[in-house]
């Protein structure tokens, strides 16, 4: 009995290591790599040739091994108005599509979490829907709406409310548009996932001691739903500020994201190492909020101990 | 509050419930309770889960509307006052404390929600902090707080707003069995320090037989007998509340002798009349209950085979509980007894083994009769 108590807590000993091993070696492999690859470009030199870089490590004529960091790239980036201009420009369409779910989401997700069992199953299948189609065909959808000879617009002139279309299609109005609505679901679901966890007796007690239902709300719900409010917040502005295709189908050609800029100097100029340095770039800004986030869910977790 | 008590309502009790309904779709949780509770009394609801006890609660609280029926505190008729604005509070079986803010924070919601000064509210937080002996646990928050600490944040919580009426819902069913002790007492100190008037819930009799003032006992939505802890236990007026104060043998049985100052009951699984000293206004012949607590029931190895009042069998099973033993007799009729005697002495229990032929025997003031 007491050998295989013995057998059994060395196995787990053996087991903790092992499974924990998979999801490293997953990142390292998937993650790490990659983004090493894209770090060490990033300080190459860009060539006509294939690959279009240089190499970073050399072996000399003096037999030496030259470690050449070319940091021109980044300088580059500071000196064209263009990215810092496209990277201002991301950041701000980003910030207002969060906040612009956040203020759809929120209400939505108190909703679904409020609403009976058997309603709840219903409105949270409603908020994947959407997933079930290609994200690429309900963003072209999105441009036959919105165009000049679109729907809306067609509507509005059939009733006589407007005499001449509206431009909305490449425009910033319609990115806004298309990222508030792709990424809508990212907020809603953590926040229902706060929020359905929530103790209703926590909200009888705020009455019992005076608190009016809305005052009741935003000292209890609110605070206690700010972990759901930034896991949701990330999850639509860290994508957003990298966003490529929602821009380049719904916005105009003169206000540029730093999602089609990167691709623009990959594909377009074949600059692979300004290319990636935009990469890192974005990186660095976004590692920022990843640490708040991470921050958030690690307090979340130590509280729930 | 508003309304000042009016002549009428003076003369009335300070809680008054009038056939007070509460339905859910087809499901009756309260049915036509009327209900009158003193000012300062600490009044217990006791009833198995189900029985209702905590939807009345709510009724009080104002989390549930009743479907029928009145209200009233201080001769205040509540059905119009939201939970929010009533001088009711609650302490939950949860203890519900707000897990984001600290000790402090959570006794000082309720006073923040009545625009008291900043220096009020401090000084009113400390006071009930002090009388509970949370003080010094002011900056933690709940989850860093044991249980029984919870409790006492709960109540005090619940305390500050000095509401008319506390209630409080399984108040000690979250702690263990030493601590419950303990606690019972503070908070009867604690209500009499503050004359708050307290409705308690709870579904164990020891907690409410050491709370209560009075005891409402609930069953299946009405209230069955209400009392104090002796009437209910010493006087059950119904075989339920017999049978669910306590441990109790039951007896059933027909009258034989009726007059005014005792009875006289014959019983099947008995082999002698029961005598009880008090009357019962039943036919004669009318089939009755009898109820007989096992400590009045005294245990004898001589022969006692004469008059009333007493049994004879063989001990099945003896459980020895340091301060009490608890004896499984099983009488000639097949029916089995439980008789408990008090180990006054260290060897007072030792003739009485299992398998001993025992005789039992009770006086005419034990039994509780009653009809069917």
């Amino acid at each position: 009995m007491l050998q295989r108590l013995r057998q059994f807590c060395s196995l787990e000993r053996l087991g903790r290591p092992v499974a924990t091993a998979v999801p490293m070696l997953w990142l390292l492999l998937f993650f790490m790599l990659p983004f090493l690859i894209v770090l060490k470009i990033s300080f190459s030199e860009a060539l006509m040739a294939m690959p279009p870089y240089a190499p970073m490590i050399e072996w000399t004529h003096e037999q030496m091994l030259a470690i050449k960091l070319h940091l021109a790239n980044y300088h580059f980036l500071f000196t064209d108005s263009l990215y810092l201009n496209s990277f201002l420009y991301s950041l701000k369409v980003a910030t207002v599509s969060t906040l612009a779910c956040l203020l759809l989401g929120y209400p939505m997700a108190l909703a679904i979490a409020r609403a009976s069992p058997a309603r709840r199953s219903l409105l949270l299948m409603l908020v994947i829907l959407p997933f079930w189609t290609s994200f690429l065909l309900r963003i072209y959808a999105w441009i036959g709406l919105l165009k000049d000879d679109g729907l809306i617009n067609n509507l509005l002139l059939s009733l006589h409310l407007i005499h001449e279309p509206i431009q909305m299609a490449n425009t910033s109005f319609a990115v806004y548009i298309g990222i508030v609505y792709s990424y809508l679901p990212f907020m809603v679901l953590p926040l229902y996932t706060n929020l359905e966890k929530h103790d209703a007796t926590l909200l009888e007690a705020a009455a019992d001691l005076g608190a009016a239902p809305w005052k009741a709300f935003a000292r209890i719900t609110v605070p206690l739903s700010l972990p759901g409010v930034v896991a949701g917040a990330l999850l639509v502005f860290i994508p957003a500020v990298g966003e490529y295709v929602i821009p380049t189908l719904l916005g105009s050609a003169n206000q540029l994201m730093i999602g089609r800029v990167l691709s623009d100097e990959f594909f377009e100029n074949r600059d692979w190492p300004v290319a990636s340095a935009v990469a890192i770039l974005i990186l660095i800004v976004l590692l920022g909020p990843i640490v708040v986030f991470q921050r958030y869910r690690s307090r979340e977790l130590g509280a729930s101990a | 509050m508003s309304n000042a008590p009016t002549a009428a309502a003076s003369s009335q009790s300070y809680l008054q419930l009038e056939n007070v309904s509460k339905r859910f779709d087809d499901f009756i949780a309260v049915n036509n309770v009327s209900l009158s509770v003193e000012r300062g009394e600490i009044f217990c609801l006791l009833g198995a889960s189900g029985c209702g006890k905590t939807t009345l609660l709510r009724l009080l609280a104002g989390f549930e509307a009743p479907s029928s029926g009145r209200l009233l505190i201080d001769g205040q008729d509540l059905a119009a006052i939201p939970p929010y604005q009533r001088p009711v509070n609650m302490m939950f079986q949860s203890y519900a404390l707000f897990p984001h803010m600290t000790v402090e924070r959570n006794v000082a919601f309720g006073l923040e929600q009545e625009r008291l000064s900043k220096s009020e509210i401090a000084r009113r937080v400390g006071e009930i902090l002090d009388i509970v002996k949370m003080g010094p646990y002011r900056k933690r928050k709940p989850h860093q707080l044991s249980g029984g600490q919870r409790q006492r944040v709960a109540l005090a919580r619940a305390l500050a707003k000095r509401p008319k009426l506390l209630l409080l819902d399984e108040p000690l069913g979250a702690l263990d069995r030493k601590l419950r002790e303990h606690t019972q007492f503070e908070l009867i100190n604690i209500q009499q320090q503050l004359g708050v008037t307290f409705v308690v819930v709870t579904h164990d009799q020891e907690e409410a037989m050491t709370l209560a003032t009075r005891i409402g006992v609930m069953n299946h939505g009405e209230i069955v007998q209400v009392g104090t802890p002796r009437q209910i236990y010493e006087f059950p007026q119904t075989r339920f509340v017999a049978d669910f104060i306590g441990s109790v043998n039951l007896f059933e049985g027909r009258l034989v002798e009726d007059e005014p100052d005792f009875v006289r009951v014959q019983c099947p699984e008995l082999p002698a009349t029961v005598l009880i000293d008090h009357g019962i206004s039943a036919p004669p012949d009318a089939p009755v209950w009898v109820a007989i607590r096992p400590e009045k029931i005294s245990l004898s190895l001589d022969a006692q085979q004469q008059g009333d009042n007493w049994a004879r069998g063989v001990i099945r099973e003896v459980a020895y509980l340091g301060d009490w033993s608890v004896f499984l007799v099983r009488l000639e009729s097949g029916r089995e007894v439980r008789a408990t005697v008090a180990n006054n002495s260290r060897k007072s229990e030792d003739q009485f083994v299992r398998d001993a032929p025992v005789y039992l025997s009770w006086e005419a003031a034990s039994p509780v009769v009653g009809s069917v």
